[in-house]
């Protein structure tokens, strides 16, 4: 483990903690002027977030610790996450700790947590939103994790570093199995981040809500909490992304001047990253709760197909 | 330049991969016409890439054809049938997509496994793909088996065509030119017959159901 490492996991933490809310603010931004809106500024994710701090946490009576912890134990698996992918460089002292299956885990723990605290106060809309998040979470889990694998059957390893690090720095070539899963991982981020087709993060209507139930008694330090590590959820999974079909740029190891030209490349990559999102989830009608196991599953077969053409093609 | 170019071979044949798949799973009769316009175009691409990398010159005059047929001309009048018939907006209801698309795995799988050691006799420049084109043809053909409206398969009668042209130019750089021709104007022919047969099924039946056609006599 070097010094420059020890730095650049620091940067990448802080720099996630930082950009995470301006990434909501700037899709929300977007999907706003798509759809001849006026658009709320760009800073009103942070905005929200000090107006929450500042405020009163009411936490029912019959609330039990589970209640209190899993806003920080939500917030802590995102932002661990958001240290694990490789944003900056691939010389990261904390990727060992955790391969791509086990960041899988992190977010399985963060949704388990979450659904559990949201059961936990007894309210018919927080056992809905638990249930339906859990139909959603074991559907798109598979599908993530067989986006990760033929990723790693493509560069023998299961750690994101790893992977970067091979992709990134060998001469161009075109992976169709990886263009598939890039698909499937796609649609599983969408399903994951609550966006359009499968939940709209922006309403309130009880018969489709699902992520707004989950969190619907949170209020105060434990709501910004909540919301802010919904922001770092979406800041890692552009990132996974990121990392694992558009590589280039991320810093390799011994190459502390590399970070500083990452950074950049980071945040024009999300940049355009957000206006796709904005754009997806504008041309898309939300689905019916019911269609989401076929979207899910149409993600999960994708990704197998990608697995299997690997297997077929070579490449 | 020409690596990038073989490998975008098998971009193109993974993409007609997903295409037979995404036609597995869509209800919506005018969405299943675009997708087959699409996946004439991508084969219409892999084949110019094929006749380019192999200096074959009359895979061009082929991949051309198919363009003209399958991306223009098939499509206008699929669009027309669907107009006059007035399908245009039907929704299809299929039995659980899901389970279909996972007999559809399974047959990725067996194409895949049936066509790898064939795949290791031939020298041709996309021979990796030809598992592919075995694959579009067996998940066209399990269209046409799970779909009950006389138009979808009809789609998957042509899509079907798709993988077997696709696995011709694959395996051995394309057919002669004169049954390239040959089979051209037939499927151009049959999808006229086929046209009427569908006027001819709603008359008789007043639905493009086809399982009516499974009762020989009038009871």
């Amino acid at each position: 483990m070097s010094i420059v490492g020890l730095f650049a996991q620091l940067l990448a933490v802080i720099l996630a903690l930082a950009l995470a809310p301006l990434l909501t603010g700037w899709v929300n931004q977007w999907r706003a002027w798509l759809q001849n809106r006026r658009a709320p500024g760009l800073l009103q994710p942070y905005c929200v977030l000090h107006k929450l701090f500042n405020k009163e946490s009411v936490v029912a009576e019959h609330a039990s610790p589970i209640f209190r912890v899993a806003p920080y134990i939500m917030f802590g698996c995102m932002a661990l996450a958001c240290g694990i992918a490789p944003t900056l460089s691939t010389d990261l002292p904390l990727a060992p700790a955790a391969d791509a299956i086990a960041l899988v885990g992190l977010f399985a723990l963060a949704r388990v947590f979450i659904s559990l605290a949201a059961m936990d106060i007894g309210t018919s809309f927080g056992t809905l939103g638990a249930r339906r998040e859990m139909l959603i979470g074991f559907l798109a889990e598979p599908a993530l994790l067989m986006v990760l694998f033929s990723a790693s059957l493509i560069t023998q390893s299961t750690s994101l570093a790893m992977i970067v690090e091979t992709l990134a720095h060998q001469p161009f070539a075109i992976y169709p199995s990886l263009a598939v899963a890039g698909v499937a991982f796609t649609m599983v981020s969408l399903a994951e981040n609550a966006r359009v087709p499968v939940d709209n993060p922006a309403t309130h209507l009880e018969l489709t809500m699902i992520h707004e139930a989950l969190i619907l008694e949170y209020s105060g330090r434990h709501l910004a909490l909540v919301e802010w590590a919904a922001s770092l959820k979406l800041f890692a999974y552009s990132c996974i992304g990121l990392a694992l079909f558009v590589p280039w740029g991320v810093a390799e190891a011994g190459t502390p001047l590399a970070i500083l030209f990452a950074i950049p490349m980071l945040v024009v990559k999300l940049a355009v990253g957000g206006v796709l999102l904005a754009l997806i989830e504008t041309i898309n009608a939300k689905m019916r709760l019911f269609r989401v196991p076929e979207f899910l599953a149409t993600a999960f077969l994708l990704a197998v197909i990608a697995l299997l053409v690997h297997v077929l093609l070579g490449a | 330049m020409n690596t990038l170019l073989a490998q975008s071979i098998n971009l193109f044949a993974v993409v007609l991969l997903v295409l037979a798949f995404a036609m597995i799973a869509q209800r919506r009769i005018l969405t299943l016409i675009h997708l087959f316009t699409l996946q004439g175009a991508a084969l219409a691409a892999a084949t110019l890439i094929v006749g380019y990398l192999t200096g074959q010159h009359h895979l061009y005059f082929s991949g051309v054809l198919t363009f003209v047929l399958k991306v223009v001309l098939i499509p206008i009048l699929l669009h027309r049938v669907i107009d006059r018939l007035n399908v245009r907006w039907d929704v299809e209801t299929l039995f659980n997509i899901p389970t279909t698309m996972l007999i559809g795995i399974v047959l990725v799988i067996f194409a895949f496994n049936l066509a790898a050691p064939i795949a290791g006799l031939s020298a041709s420049v996309a021979r990796g793909t030809l598992g592919i084109a075995l694959a579009c043809v067996l998940l066209s053909f399990l269209m046409m088996i799970v779909r009950a409206k006389a138009v979808p398969q009809v789609i998957g009668f042509l899509s079907m065509e798709n993988g077997l042209f696709f696995a011709a130019t694959a395996a051995t750089s394309g057919m002669p030119m004169i049954v390239e021709l040959g089979i051209a104007f037939d499927v151009l022919v049959g999808i006229l017959i086929l046209g009427v047969f569908m006027f001819q099924i709603r008359e008789q039946f007043d639905s493009l159901d086809i399982r009516h056609l499974e009762k020989l006599k009038e009871d």
